[in-house]
């Protein structure tokens, strides 16, 4: 049994609303010193598989469905 | 004569199938909403369609499987893990194919627009990120017709027409990570639809709800016969769903219903 997180993200240079207005919204409530905000979604993954094949199920997830390479980059890691 | 047959296609979570094919009944077709599981060949026999057997396959907006993941990632991924290559085949026929917001989304993600090369893009060349205002914007536009003649979904559209009809999406911003997108959609006569503002000038936001590029609304594959476009045609059949219609709308028909006419019309000829 292994594992995995899909870490997923957007390129850099694509505008981030949902995060730009994330940290607007702190600041808004009185948090002080937040230098940069981005939104990132992970999927957790538990598979039935050596820890080496489900990192390999992963990058084929992202690369069928998760990702859109256009505007988002990911990582997959074994836990 | 024979009426043209559409093909709504419709999975948990579309929810503009019945004014699509309302909007295509309207213009005298002969249409009906198909759920994917309908197109497999482990459908009974009673419910059982052949995507070939139709004229136009259309793709209605919605939220297509909750729009998680990205917003048309889901039904592309269940097309081509089923119909995929049936769909390839309808549009690489020359057959009509019409995506609505939600549609279009998909279509994009499956690779069928902008399809440059003329066949499905093998990997993404669009993107369709959350709308620059971070938020779902539901208002009616003014689109103003861009094409040169190449798209056959618009050819009752008069060149230079603005329409207005509703959009309804929170992932409308269309992105490329080809720095010549626009020029190149261009030299093809791939732009449909561009938003418009009030006195017809570039669009800034509100009326480019999304903050896409260039204020593109709707494009078409080279061939012309895939069309993917963001607001919503079919809520505008009639006079009466027109924003303006008690402000001196004139016309008896709504904005939308010549694409449906084009789209049909052109299949009669």
């Amino acid at each position: 049994m292994a594992i995995i997180d899909i870490r997923i993200e957007l390129k850099k240079g694509v505008a981030d609303p949902e995060g730009a207005n994330t940290k607007k919204t702190l600041e808004a409530l009185g948090f002080e010193g937040i230098e940069d905000l981005k939104s990132v979604k992970v999927y957790e993954v538990t598979l039935d598989m050596t820890a080496e094949e489900a990192r390999q199920a992963g990058e084929e997830m992202c690369r069928k469905l998760l990702v859109n390479p256009v505007i988002q980059r990911y990582s997959v890691t074994v836990r | 004569m024979q009426k043209a047959s559409v093909c709504v296609l419709r999975m948990e979570g579309t929810n503009c199938e019945y004014e699509t094919v309302n909007a295509f009944k309207a213009v005298g077709a002969d249409a009906e909403a198909v759920h994917i599981k309908q197109l497999s060949e482990d459908a009974s026999p009673e419910f059982r369609r052949d995507l070939e057997g139709y004229d136009i396959l259309a793709i209605p907006g919605g939220a297509a499987g909750g729009d998680y993941v990205r917003a048309g990632a889901l039904f592309a991924a269940r097309i081509r893990a089923t119909v995929g290559k049936e769909v390839d085949d309808f549009a690489e026929s020359g057959k009509p194919v019409l995506g609505i917001c939600n549609g279009f989304q998909t279509l994009a993600e499956l690779g069928l627009l902008p399809a440059f090369g003329g066949k499905a893009d093998a990997e993404p060349v669009i993107a369709f990120a959350a709308n620059a205002s971070a938020r779902f914007e539901c208002r009616t536009v003014r689109i103003r017709h861009e094409n040169k003649g190449s798209c056959r979904c618009t050819s009752r559209v008069p060149a230079g027409a603005v329409l207005e009809m509703p959009v309804a999406c929170g992932e409308g911003r269309l992105i490329s990570a080809d720095p010549d997108f626009i020029g190149r959609l261009e030299d093809n006569d791939q732009i449909v639809f561009r938003y418009v503002g009030p006195d017809d000038g570039e669009a800034e936001y509100p009326w480019n709800p999304s903050g896409t590029q260039s204020g593109v609304a709707a494009i078409c594959n080279p061939a012309g016969n895939v069309l993917g476009i963001m607001p919503h045609p079919e809520r505008v059949m009639t006079r009466f769903t027109h924003p303006a219609w008690t402000r001196g709308y004139a016309s008896e028909q709504g904005d939308g219903r010549a694409i449906f006419e084009s789209a049909v019309g052109n299949l009669l000829k």
